[in-house]
């Protein structure tokens, strides 16, 4: 059974949870045995206990009548999303002890809908990385490939559910965490519309671009998780109180959807191998009735640079509250108020964080705001607009989801300019809040997984889960592992 | 040399919001360390920001009670520092677009009304506070005060003296009290303010260098903090010293201010738009109903006075001063034809009550006790100083004076018969006194009335004693 449930996808799973083929508490065992035998590091904490009670109550919910699509599904939560009495790391010495005193919004849906959190996953450490070689406890590896990064920064995330440790995993998305990751792993990775779900209880990296979404083995699979997952909350002043997206279509193909493909995305440094992967992508919507829509995005190649100074300003001031006082770790020796600062951050914080940390604080300082920050907010609103504009002419946006398939440790990490371009397809629709996806298509000569990145115009997830969902049962979808 | 005075003012107020600013946490003062916080208000990883309502409404009825524009769009920042007081490490306030601009208030000192332009008035959380250990070198912080929702008004340097100042802010405290945003309790806390002080030469256009005292904890240590201020910018100048753009700190005990930080490290707050917290939108009804809820404000009411009561300005500005008297004073007023009697007796009886119980407690006679006793004296039915003993139980005990007048038989004698027989029997015994009164010595007069008052327990109609006394006497001629 081991080997079956590990390759089941989550709609296969609640099938078996239904009919009785399988209980909840069987499913975590499971899980949580994968778990401690896998060595892809992907899991920070391991939350036995909780799992088992909460397998233990989601059979009892069934037997008592109830259904719902993650009841008594074994899921993980990356380690940057607050569980209460369960420890939160967010992959930082910083935060190595702390333990939050309360539940996320995004846990509370999925402890109400019977999800079984088995554990929290390791990431870069607060988000910031493409690689997850920034975690203080370690990197992840790639489940197609041990030698081979995940991806970043929800690495855990993206290589539990494409090496098959649970059928679902929460990710949190800022730049492009969730789908590039997905494309290097193989899995199908969905950043919902700013606002879609609560970031209440998420360890805010950059608050006006981070969303949580989800990693799944299918399209099918993520739209059952979004719908547990996605709804307003009063607690996130953000979040938007608007009709939920209808799912119940997904299968309806493309016939007659708009699909923009922009020239401006086939660029220098982009693998060949992932052009010609797309680039057959595009055809195979094009023979699903879809009308192919020349778009020009000129602003794409400005998003990294007004995408890096927002993040870090923001970044800067959420990363500020972590200063050896209230909680997380304090260093043992200090001289005075200022020393302790000093010494407890120095200890606390990695290189990357600490490089964010400064760039963003310089980017707000006097004298250099209107130059660089205020600048990028105003890049910010042209490429706002320049969705807009093509959203009148097409309805989804097809791109590649990062210039390249997965790379080696070490290979990008001393560089980190060549780093920050692996979201060069992905962070202008959190620059713009959009909605959107990586959907495996294909593999490198090399056998390392490549992605699909669809966007669509905010709010539009129907759409674009379709649209995905048209993509991998064309391509004969299978779930990409070692 | 003489200098002309330059004052600015910041002035935070606290508002009296059922909860924080951006949590349910209760907003009350005192409690036992960190029992009011919640991980919203002790800056938690991960949590957000939600408006509280009530504290728009607050700062916005504040705004209108002191003449702004209110901003139909604005929007909070966070100002960025480092302070164990401060668990997030950035203040959620307002930087550019805060909810109340370009304000005024027209303020009486002394003989002179001048108008103290406000700049703005903005909403912002407060912070925690450190608590010094009394077991060790350690320092402990208590977040109860973390969040509890503030406005900071910002005047124009205005002022041009220490007393303006002073009576820009007593009566700031009256707005603020009036409109029921602020309790306005300064040994609380609940309202502080920074003093901006420069000097500059009689006639001299541009302004001179200004300090800014902070930790001035009171209106009589602002008055203080300001007159030190000016004696030692004043002797800088005359020595031909420049003053420093600096930050201050005022010691009240030593009553001395030192240096807190210079101007080249002045903190840079870094600010930047709070990404968690969406703009906020008023609409023009919205503001109009505000505006229509404030209640009547002390200048109109001291108008009021002027016109409606005949008092005199000063006796109205007197009373307006604190709500709490004004409101009594109206329902009183309701119940009484004789305004400037009742003014007198609230000026007078009231203030006095009110100040031994400590001020700004509250006033324990109902408006329909006070107006009885008035009647009460007025009809005659009681003498003025039994008027004054009834007062100060009524105000121990509550209860109705004629209730007390009966029980401690206290109705004033206005028995012309039964005085009068007294009067010549006290006439006839005091030969010497009649003498002496009718040789021109008006004491013997009070003399007499003394004994009749003495006689009857001070409960002797004290018009009627004079005239039977009058008339007894004269016969004697």
């Amino acid at each position: 059974m081991q080997q079956a449930t590990q390759t089941l996808t989550l709609t296969e799973l609640s099938g078996a949870l239904r009919t009785g083929a399988v209980t909840a508490r069987t499913l975590a065992e499971e899980a949580l045995s994968r778990i401690r035998e896998s060595d892809l590091n992907a899991v920070n904490y391991l939350a036995e206990q909780e799992a088992l009670r909460a397998a233990e109550e989601a059979d009892r919910r069934r037997a008592a009548g109830e259904d719902g699509p993650l009841l008594g599904v074994p899921v993980l939560v990356k380690d940057n999303i607050c569980t209460k009495d369960i420890p939160t790391t967010c992959s930082s010495n910083m935060l190595k002890n702390y333990v939050p005193p309360y539940d996320a919004e995004v846990v509370t849906r999925l402890k109400e809908a019977g999800a079984v959190i088995v554990g929290k996953t390791n990431m870069d450490e607060f988000a910031m990385g493409s690689s997850n070689e920034t975690s203080a406890f370690g990197p992840v590896k790639n489940p197609v490939d041990p030698a081979y990064v995940p991806g970043g920064s929800s690495g855990g995330s993206a290589a539990a559910v494409a090496g098959g440790l649970v059928p679902l995993a929460l990710g949190s998305d800022t730049g492009g965490s969730i789908r590039q990751p997905a494309a290097l792993v193989g899995a199908v990775g969905v950043k919902p519309t700013y606002g879609r779900v609560s970031r209440y209880g998420l360890v805010a990296f950059a608050s006006s671009l981070d969303q949580i979404g989800v990693f799944t083995r299918s399209v099918t699979d993520a739209a059952l998780a979004l719908g547990v997952i996605m709804g307003y909350d009063p607690k996130d002043s953000t979040s938007q109180n608007l009709p939920l997206p209808d799912f119940s279509d997904l299968d309806g193909g493309v016939k007659g959807l708009r699909v923009g493909v922009a020239d401006e995305y086939f660029i220098e440094g982009l693998d060949p191998e992932i052009e010609q992967s797309v680039r057959a992508a595009v055809e195979v919507f094009r023979a699903g009735g879809a009308e192919i829509k020349k778009i020009s995005m000129p602003l794409s190649k400005v998003g990294i640079s007004a995408y890096y100074i927002i993040a870090c300003a923001e970044a800067a001031s959420n990363l500020a509250r972590y200063d050896g006082v209230k909680y997380g770790v304090r260093a043992e020796k200090f001289e005075d108020l200022t020393d302790l600062y000093f010494r407890s951050r120095t200890e606390g914080f990695g290189d990357e964080v600490k490089r964010r940390i400064m760039l963003g604080n310089y980017v707000l300082s006097s004298g250099y705001y209107d130059a660089y920050y205020l600048k990028a907010l105003k890049v910010r609103t042209l490429i706002k607009e320049e969705y807009r504009r093509a959203f009148a002419g097409c309805d989804l946006i097809l791109s590649p989801s990062s210039p390249c398939t997965a790379f080696k440790f070490g290979e990008k990490s001393a560089d980190p300019v060549s780093m920050y371009l692996s979201d060069v397809y992905t962070v202008t629709a959190n620059i713009a809040g959009l909605p959107a996806l990586s959907v495996p298509c294909g593999k490198s000569s090399k056998g390392l997984p490549i992605g699909l990145h669809l966007a669509a115009a905010p709010f539009e997830e129907s759409r674009l889960l379709r649209a995905a969902r048209y993509f991998e049962t064309a391509e004969g979808f299978k779930w990409i592992t070692k | 040399m003489d200098y002309e005075v330059v004052i600015g003012l910041e002035v935070h107020a606290e508002l009296a919001t059922k909860s924080k600013i951006f949590c349910g946490c209760k907003n009350e003062f005192g409690g036992e360390p960190n029992t009011h916080c919640c991980p919203v208000c002790s800056g938690h990883p991960g949590v957000l920001p939600v408006l509280n309502r009530q504290a728009v409404e607050y700062a916005v009825k504040a705004g209108l009670a002191l003449n702004c524009q209110i901003q139909r769009f604005s929007k909070f920042d966070r100002k960025n520092y480092f302070y164990p007081d401060l668990p997030k490490a950035y203040q959620i306030s307002q930087f550019d677009l805060p909810f109340c601009k370009d304000g005024f208030l027209d303020v009486r000192a002394g003989e002179k009304t001048s108008r103290v332009r406000i700049n703005r008035i903005h909403l912002e959380e407060d912070a925690g506070k450190l608590v010094h250990s009394e077991w060790g070198s350690g320092t402990l912080v208590d977040y109860n005060r973390c969040g509890v929702p503030l406005i900071e008004i910002v005047t124009e340097p205005d002022m041009r003296s220490p007393e303006e100042a002073l009576a820009f802010l007593e009566q700031l405290k009256s707005i603020l009290k009036y409109s029921g945003v602020s309790d306005c309790k300064m040994e609380q806390g609940s309202l502080r303010c920074d003093v901006n002080l420069s000097l500059r030469p009689f006639g001299q256009a541009e302004f001179g260098v200004r300090s800014e005292m902070k930790n001035v904890n009171s209106f009589s240590a602002a008055f203080r903090a300001m007159n030190y201020e000016i004696k030692r910018q004043a002797k800088l100048l005359d020595e031909g010293k420049p003053v420093e753009q600096e930050t201050r700190r005022w010691d009240d005990q030593k009553g001395m201010s030192f240096v807190m930080r210079t101007k080249e490290d002045a903190h840079d707050y870094r600010y930047f738009p709070e990404p968690d917290l969406v703009p906020v939108v008023l609409e023009q009804d919205y503001i109009e109903s505000l505006r229509a809820s404030l209640p009547e404000l002390p200048a109109a009411r001291q108008a009021r006075y002027l016109e409606e009561y005949g008092l005199s300005e000063y006796d109205a500005g007197q009373l307006v001063a604190e709500k709490e008297v004004s409101d009594f004073f109206d329902a009183c007023a309701a119940l009484c034809p004789d305004k400037k009697e009742l003014c007198n007796w609230v000026l007078g009886e009231v203030l006095r009550k009110r100040k031994e119980a400590g001020e700004e407690s509250p006033v324990p006679l109902r408006p329909e006790g006070l107006a009885a006793l008035l009647a009460l004296y007025r009809e005659g039915r009681i003498s003025q100083k039994t008027a004054r003993d009834v007062f100060e139980t009524m105000w121990t005990t509550g209860e109705d004076p004629a209730a007390i007048v009966e029980r401690e038989g206290l109705a004033q004698n206005n028995d012309a018969g039964e005085l009068g027989g007294l009067v010549r029997e006290l006439v006839d015994q005091n030969p010497q006194a009649v003498k002496d009164f009718l040789g021109g010595n008006t004491k013997a007069m009070a003399f007499f009335v003394g004994q009749v008052m003495k006689a009857t327990k001070g409960k002797a109609n004290h018009k009627l004693v004079n005239e039977l006394l009058q008339k007894e006497l004269e016969s004697r001629r």
